[in-house]
């Protein structure tokens, strides 16, 4: 769907929520693209799952979430959690595992996680958020404090016992839990239509007994409206819901995939047509309602601060490991 | 103080907890069964544990689930990651393994892998171990609490009476870790004096039922009524004994096992489950390693052989350590 200026005005889009969805989704590609860059100048170790191509997911869906809601996330879950408001600086020391990192450098990247801002944490095993999500969910529901709880979990996700097993609780229960189920087209290095028996998983889902729906993951306006939708459904006390995103990522399963698995001009095509902040920035241009100034100067503020925080996380303090028994427990 | 059951400690402890905390609340299969027909709330617990919560909290302290062992784990860590203290039924302790994750990589994880900065109070509750002559065979028997033991994270309780599992439930609920705590489905029926009101016992403090010099018995859950039982028949021999009772398995009360055996010099450990990794083997190891030049006699492990637990009443009763096996080994030592 086209933006108009009268359909921002409807999503209620000012321009300060414009400035803070596009520099979410700005963070999100920077943080991505120089965690690529770092790997492949060997300056970083480890495994990434980037989340390049798919910003639009995080932010469409975390612009609407309020300080009493929260999210978790998954091994490709970067991206939620600067979209969540996670400290970028603090993140990145976590890449390089500094004891100042978010998580102290314990975690890493799969396990970025700041559950006092709401984030429940990114997940390193397929399908382990939702069962989780349906308790902060019910923790809600108890609380009467109308929050909104929701999980990430992506379309290799879909057949594992957990997330069904987590539906089905949700719905039994009530319970204002948001199912975002990211399709990016491959669970690892398998193809979707392979690993998902039905072909329609919308149905799927909704025959667990909510109401779900299917954007395009590559347009935020698309899914910030849907989502605000299905949020407002949870938030209203009618129970779970679930929403389908669909956007193909820039990179391979992790860092350093080869990717013969991926059709010859795939990644091209998602980059030129289906490129979530060139559609955001064109849609801009369209409705006047930033100007390319304006997103010039978000963008040389985040570029700014990835330089910074990649600066300090090289030189961020390290670990004693004479401490590695430290916080196992709160008391033992 | 009066005497009641295991069974009936553990559902004081927990309803006492209730009344007292809000935040407090049970989650699970069949709590009180009956929901979606005609009498929600009849039944009060496969084992009957929970009898009477739901009368008295209702359907939002209480909550019934779907048999979704993984979906209730998470759903635990959730909550308690958001501030409540769930206590979660997982009925039968081998069903464990239908949720692995959500305890060994979700609970068990969440505060090393965030950096210290949260907490997941869950308390697990899990029926454990074999009855002599029950039948409930190889997926209904186990005692896993020895292989929980082993992750870094979780607590793991074993009361093995009820004064213990009244005072170890209140701890469990009140700590602010994931507490694994296995209800020995055998001593459900057994019964001895508890006080009414609320008292903790302390993690990682061993209890000593018998005191003696010349063997150290360490026993574990159902194992310790057995062993207390060999112990009293060999005074009668002119063999005295300590029994240690760990009552925690992680953590463990190492010292009072180390004490004990650098005092009497011989080790006897006893578990019902099979050997390999095992409880009995942690200990062994313990005293081999530190305890070494104090050890008279080859340290001795009592324990089911390495086999799930058979049906028929004669392999069954063979497969848990029995009084006369305690008995013999203990003299086996001291030969």
């Amino acid at each position: 769907m086209a933006t108009s200026k009268a359909r921002l005005k409807k999503l209620g889009l000012d321009k300060a929520k414009l400035i803070s969805a596009y520099r979410s989704m700005k963070t999100i590609r920077e943080f991505e693209e120089r965690i690529n860059t770092e790997v492949n100048n060997g300056r970083l170790a480890g495994f990434y799952h980037l989340y390049s191509g798919q910003e639009a997911n995080a932010a469409g869906v975390c612009e609407h979430l309020g300080e009493k809601d929260s999210i978790i996330s998954t091994h490709r879950g970067h991206g939620h959690c600067i979209a969540r408001g996670a400290n970028v600086a603090e993140m990145m020391l976590e890449m390089w595992g500094s004891s100042d990192g978010l998580c102290k450098g314990r975690g890493g990247t799969m396990h970025v996680a700041d559950v006092n801002k709401g984030i429940l944490g990114a997940n390193g095993i397929v399908g382990g958020g939702p069962p989780i999500s349906v308790g902060a969910a019910l923790s809600g529901k108890m609380n009467k404090d109308n929050s909104v709880h929701v999980s990430f979990s992506g379309d290799g996700s879909v057949n594992q016992g957990t997330v069904f097993e987590a539906m089905n609780l949700a719905v039994v229960l009530q319970v204002p839990a948001l199912f975002v189920v990211e399709d990016n087209f491959y669970g690892e290095f398998t193809g979707r239509d392979y690993q998902t028996g039905c072909d329609d998983l919308r149905a799927r889902t909704e025959a667990f007994g909510m109401p779900v729906k299917k954007v395009d993951g590559s347009d935020f306006f698309e899914v910030y409206e849907t989502a605000g939708e299905m949020i407002e459904y949870c938030r209203s006390g009618k129970g779970p819901a679930g929403l389908i995103l669909e956007a193909g990522r820039f990179h391979g399963h992790f860092t350093g995939d080869p990717e013969p698995y991926r059709p010859k001009g795939e990644v091209k095509y998602l980059r030129k047509e289906k490129d979530p902040l060139k559609k955001f920035a064109a849609d801009m241009g369209k409705t006047d309602a930033l100007s390319a100034k304006d997103l010039a100067q978000i963008d040389d503020e985040v570029m700014a601060l990835i330089d910074e925080a990649v600066d300090a996380a090289i030189a961020g303090p390290r670990w004693e490991p004479s401490r590695i028994n430290e916080d196992v427990y709160v008391s033992y | 103080m009066s005497v009641k059951t295991y069974r009936e400690a553990i559902n004081e402890a927990m309803r006492q907890e209730m009344a007292a905390d809000e935040n407090v609340f049970l989650i699970g299969e069949d709590l009180s069964g009956g929901f979606g027909c005609e009498n929600p709330g009849s039944m009060g617990g496969s084992f009957g544990v929970t009898t009477g919560l739901y009368d008295e909290f209702g359907a939002e302290r209480v909550v019934e689930t779907p048999i979704s062992e993984s979906a209730i784990m998470g759903a635990a860590a959730g909550a308690a990651l958001m501030g409540k203290r769930p206590i979660a039924e997982l009925m039968f302790g081998d069903f464990i393994g239908v949720c692995m994750d959500q305890v060994i990589n979700q609970m068990a994880k969440f505060r090393y892998m965030f950096g210290g900065k949260s907490t997941c109070p869950v308390v697990i509750r899990l029926a454990a171990g074999g009855i002599s002559g029950s039948g409930a065979g190889p997926q209904h028997s186990q005692s896993l609490y020895q292989i929980m033991t082993s992750f870094p994270g979780l607590k793991v309780v074993v009361p093995s009476n009820a004064y213990e599992a009244k005072g170890l439930m209140i701890s469990a609920i009140r700590d602010d870790d994931p507490v694994l705590f296995f209800e020995i489905k055998a001593l459900y029926e057994e019964s001895c004096e508890v006080p009414d009101e609320l008292y903790e016992i302390p993690f990682g403090e061993a209890a000593m039922p018998r005191e003696g010099n010349d063997v150290t018995v360490v026993a574990f859950g159902q194992m310790v009524g057995r062993a207390i039982e060999a112990v009293d028949q060999l005074a009668a021999e002119g063999i005295s004994c300590d029994v240690i009772d760990p009552r925690t398995t992680s953590p463990m009360d190492n010292e009072v096992i180390l004490e004990s055996v650098e005092s009497t010099g011989r080790l006897i450990v006893v578990d019902e489950s099979p050997p390999r990794c095992g409880l009995t083997a942690d200990v062994a190891a313990l005293a081999a390693e530190h305890a070494f030049y104090s050890l008279k006699a080859p340290i001795k492990q009592v324990c089911a052989p390495h086999t799930p637990t058979p049906f028929a009443t004669e392999l069954e009763m063979a497969h848990i350590p029995s009084v006369e096996k305690i008995a013999d080994a203990i003299r086996d030592v001291m030969s």
